[in-house]
């Protein structure tokens, strides 16, 4: 049964069906998390005491940063599937997910710099994390240009597969940079391990937030990647049929 | 409910406004452009002139 599941799965054309099926309800999901987030982080959650409202980039920030670590962790596990398993639809997730951890990479480095401003007195400073972050979006911009510089898709899909398994190493270290080295970054209050130092009323919007980065990176992954099986398969004959459907 | 000072954000209204505004753009256009690239491809592929070299 499970494995009749996987197979299916791996099938291009079940896995475009299944995709177009699911994008409209992760996108009502999406969009009705991020209207509470933010409305939860906007309105209701209070004032900090020490930063006053400026920490209320956070909500956009922190959801960013996480899911900059998370999709380059995701492009890796479809990059095994790609090089030991040949799966063309891990090949086509992994490549869809590149410019999607490009954008929450630099939504995150440019929205940390917009809170380091009032808080740090610098819009940057070249310490561990912000450093290591930095490196993570020439690591996405190199596999996206990797992409399209080689013609043959499945020659680049084997190519950025590597290169995902050797950038994983710089995950680990923007997430323990800030306790490895001195920075000026704070260190994990949500993440760490015991009683998160955080209040409720800042961490619920902050998890709604998450959650709604998550689905979205969901539908907006299967959407690119919808586009990516369509150029793939281009030549078979469900392609074909599926264009000449949508004419009509 | 006072809107001024909402949109003030305790003076930090110019730090906080543009991350929330960039990370809606960020986020739409990476929606609006697969969704733009999907029916594009569709088309073309519906004309006969589908073949994997062109559609990357």
């Amino acid at each position: 049964m499970a494995f009749v599941w996987f197979h299916k799965l791996g099938s291009p054309r079940h896995f475009y069906r299944l995709a177009c099926r699911l994008t409209p309800w992760l996108a009502v999901i999406t969009a009705a998390l991020f209207l509470a987030g933010v409305y939860d982080g906007l309105f209701v959650a209070p004032p900090d005491y020490q930063q006053g409202d400026s920490y209320r980039i956070m909500f956009v920030h922190v959801p960013a940063a996480w899911m900059s670590l998370f999709t380059w962790m995701f492009m890796t596990v479809a990059g095994v599937l790609t090089l030991v398993w040949r799966m063309k639809v891990a090949e086509s997730l992994m490549r869809a997910a590149a410019p999607l951890g490009a954008s929450f990479t630099f939504l995150a480095l440019v929205t940390g710099s917009l809170w380091g401003k009032p808080m740090w007195g610098t819009y940057w400073v070249w310490d561990a994390r912000l450093t290591s972050e930095l490196i993570l979006l020439f690591l996405y911009l190199g596999f996206i240009a990797l992409q399209s510089a080689i013609d043959d898709r499945r020659a680049a899909g084997r190519a950025g597969a590597v290169l995902a398994l050797v950038g994983v190493v710089n995950i680990p270290i923007i997430h323990y940079s800030v306790q490895w080295w001195h920075t000026l970054h704070q260190g994990p209050t949500v993440t760490k391990l015991g009683s998160p130092s955080i209040t409720w009323a800042m961490g619920l919007p902050l998890l709604i937030m998450a959650i709604a980065f998550m689905t979205y990176f969901a539908m907006a992954v299967l959407k690119r990647a919808r586009c990516d099986i369509l150029a793939a398969e281009a030549d078979s004959g469900w392609v074909r049929d599926l264009a000449a459907d949508s004419r009509t | 409910m006072d809107w001024q000072a909402f949109f003030a954000m305790g003076g930090y209204a110019a730090f906080v406004w543009p991350s929330y505004a960039l990370a809606l753009v960020v986020l739409v256009v990476n929606l609006a452009a697969p969704h733009r690239r999907e029916r594009q491809l569709l088309r073309r592929l519906a004309r006969g002139r589908g073949h994997s070299g062109h559609a990357r």
